[in-house]
């Protein structure tokens, strides 16, 4: 029996910058390799989310396509707190990330308002914060994993006091350079900063966040993690010059 | 006190001397790096030197195949100065510069990020924009904000100038409209059409914010297409191409609309974008005076400009090098090969430096998918083969048909040995992969090192070597 996965993509046509579809391919991927189907449904401004979601994934776009949906996404603060209360889990990159906020202060003062479902805000700061990233963090308990991406943002955001980060930065800029935080966490949503796409530098990324449909799930869910995930990525600290193991499940050849 | 001209171009093509000598590198960008830091003047100084000025040409993707093709048109015409090796940087110009002894025209791709500053220098009596797609995000900044410089460097073009666009891009048109002296070039060929891509990027108008209907698309998001907010709209082009032939990976032919008179064009080089390289450079080369025999001469005689879709003899084998660095310009390349029979072989070179862009994650939307329907092995190479290798697994293609070799020297052989003889290996690389394996290739005794290659395309043009 296929259980099926049902994923919110918000925003498809205007927030899809730089590997959100990559970010949607892993997800589709590692649901039908653990034998689930992956259902996509794709919300645009103006639409309701899909009843019983259980994932929502809300990417990054460009200033201009941001501010597209900005307005639409502010009002949609019950809609979303209720699927999280529900037991959806949700990944929010970059400009998405910052708009799940109470708001963007722009370097003129001028505040778009978010939709107030993570705790924190963001503002303008002066010049971008560009290059490859890397931060630990323990998604389930016990387990420190290094997760890498690469970030380019304008806006610093800062986490209300008491708000959980995604995780410490160890190389990089997070959240706004100084605070060493990189990300949010609130149950099973997480913000980040990092695209890349994100989820295949997330291992495991959302299996552990799928036990809202814990009877149906735990029944079918095969007994290695491992089979299913990235391996090698696996509380392994990844290394982004092509010597590291990232892959090292691939074949070699070449250059020691 | 400034330094006199004399003195700081004496300075500088010492410096691009030295480093010929030390064999370091071609001198395509040393010169005009001490010039510029010497004189940040002296390149606008240069330039008043070129008595019929200068032209620009910019684009996310094909200018440097479009400035080739420009020059080729030009040569009997004009003799010219320009940056033939794709140094486009504002250095890369000023060295070009230097080496305009004799010449009468100065012709110059130049990086869409660099223009308002080079265009600044050269006054250009033509300006080109062929497209503007998202590239290197980590570099430029955001598409909207490099559109919004392109409409600075247009506002400030003197009056009598002409601009040419690429009317099926419709942050170009917009850039042009209500402008005179305008030529807009386009495809007008419906069977090459096709929906708008996911990768697409500019779906929503930039005067009123409205998403777009397209009609169709050719590549990425350059197509028909018309507002429904505020009706602005693809407009008729200028000159245009219709009845286009794709022949696969050996070019393709179409009938070229002038103005005045309508042409058959052979073109060596594949790909619909080349179509569009090639109506970039007919249009420019029409504003700057070229007869339509030149254009179809000058065009008809293109060759690959360095790594863009060049074919290289090696041994028995054949090696063919064509450029990714975006996702729709990789898109395109895609299409091109899967057009002629996907290859046993692939090999793909991803680096990650800042002329690649050190932003990878670009390689999540392009569509390799196509390519998995008969590709046996891949080997994926470059600092950030991995992540390649990544994306091809979660396309689908088994971990066990990929290789994972870093260096590209090292990729190179291991694809040659792949490949029977008679036989011909692709070989995709981003930019600086592609600058590892031609030097490799120039050690190796297969090409002429790039430098040389420049300095001959100089000549070519009809410009005297550079001096001493």
């Amino acid at each position: 029996m296929t259980t099926r996965i049902r994923l919110c993509h918000l925003y498809p046509d205007q927030l899809n910058i730089y590997a959100d579809r990559g970010n949607i391919a892993v997800l589709r991927s590692r649901a039908e390799r653990r034998g689930y189907e992956l259902e996509m449904i794709g919300v645009g401004v103006g639409e309701a989310l899909a009843p019983e979601c259980d994932l929502i994934y809300l990417g990054g776009g460009q200033d201009r396509e941001q501010a597209l949906i900005a307005p639409d996404l502010a009002r949609r603060t019950e809609e979303i707190s209720a699927a999280l209360e529900d037991g959806a889990a949700l990944l929010a990159v970059c400009g998405g990330y910052q708009l799940l906020g109470r708001g963007y202060r722009d370097r003129t003062g001028v505040e778009m308002p978010g939709a107030g479902v993570l705790p924190l805000e963001t503002v303008a700061g002066e010049g971008r914060m560009i290059g490859d990233v890397s931060i630990e963090c323990e998604l389930d308990p016990g387990e420190m994993l290094t997760v890498v991406g690469f970030e380019n943002h304008g806006g610093r955001t800062l986490l209300d006091s008491g708000a959980v980060p995604l995780g410490r930065v160890v190389s990089g800029f997070g959240n706004d350079g100084e605070s060493g935080f990189e990300g949010c966490r609130l149950g099973k949503a997480i913000g980040t900063y990092l695209h890349g796409p994100s989820c295949p530098v997330i291992p495991g990324w959302p299996t552990g966040c799928l036990d809202r449909r814990s009877r149906a799930l735990s029944a079918s869910r095969p007994s290695s993690r491992n089979s299913t995930t990235n391996s090698s990525t696996r509380r392994t600290r990844w290394r982004w010059d092509g010597r590291g193991s990232a892959a090292g499940s691939f074949a070699r050849r070449g250059s020691s | 006190m400034r330094i006199p001209l004399v003195i700081s171009t004496l300075v500088a093509r010492s410096a691009g001397a030295g480093s010929r000598l030390s064999r370091k590198g071609g001198g395509t960008t040393l010169p005009g790096r001490v010039l510029n830091a010497l004189d940040p003047g002296a390149s606008a100084r240069l330039a008043r030197r070129l008595e019929q000025g200068s032209a620009i040409i910019s684009a996310t993707n094909g200018k440097t195949t479009s400035a080739a093709m420009t020059a080729a048109i030009l040569a009997s015409r004009y003799r010219l100065a320009g940056n033939p090796a794709g140094a486009n940087l504002s250095s890369g110009v000023a060295t070009a510069l230097l080496h305009t002894r004799g010449a009468e025209l100065g012709l110059f791709e130049v990086d869409e990020a660099a223009l308002p500053r080079v265009a600044e220098a050269l006054k250009p009596r033509a300006l080109c924009l062929g497209n503007l797609f998202r590239d290197q995000l980590d570099r430029y900044g955001e598409l909207e904000l490099l559109a919004e410089r392109w409409r600075g460097v247009v506002a400030g073009l003197a009056v009598g100038s002409t601009l040419i666009v690429n009317e099926d891009d419709p942050q170009l048109a917009q850039l042009a409209r209500g402008r005179a002296g305008v030529i807009r070039f386009g495809i007008e060929d419906a069977r090459h059409g096709g929906p708008l891509p996911h990768a697409a990027d500019a779906r929503y108008c930039s005067a009123c914010g409205v998403a777009y209907d397209y009609r169709l698309a050719y590549v990425g998001h350059l197509g028909e297409y018309s507002c429904p907010g505020c009706g602005f709209e693809r407009s008729k082009p200028d000159i245009w191409a219709e009845a286009i032939t794709l022949e696969g990976l050996a070019g393709s032919s179409f009938q070229l609309h002038l103005p005045q008179e309508t042409l058959s064009v052979r073109l060596g080089l594949p790909g619909l974008y080349n179509v569009y390289n090639a109506l970039a450079a007919a249009a420019l080369g029409h504003a700057l005076g070229a007869r339509a025999d030149e254009i179809a001469g000058g065009l008809e005689s293109t060759e690959a400009a360095f790594g863009r879709s060049e074919r290289i003899a090696i041994g028995e084998k054949e090696l063919l090098l064509l450029l990714i660095k975006n996702p729709t310009g990789a898109n395109e390349v895609v299409r091109t090969i899967v057009a002629s029979g996907t290859p046993k072989t692939l090999v793909i070179a991803l680096n990650d430096r800042i002329a690649d862009g050190q932003d990878v994650s670009w390689i999540w939307d392009v569509d390799f998918e196509p390519l998995l329907d008969g590709l046996e092995r891949l080997i994926a190479s470059g600092g950030r083969a991995a992540e390649l290798a990544l994306r091809f697994k979660y396309a689908g293609f088994p971990e066990s048909q990929i290789e994972l070799v870093p260096r590209p020297a090292e990729a190179l052989d291991r694809g040659l040995a792949l490949t029977e003889d008679g036989g011909e290996l692709v070989v995709c690389p981003t930019y600086t992969a592609m600058l590892e394996l031609q030097k490799v290739l120039a050690e190796r005794g297969h090409a002429d090192p790039y430098w040389q290659r420049a300095a001959r395309a100089r000549e070519e043009s009809g410009l005297p070597r550079s001096p001493k």
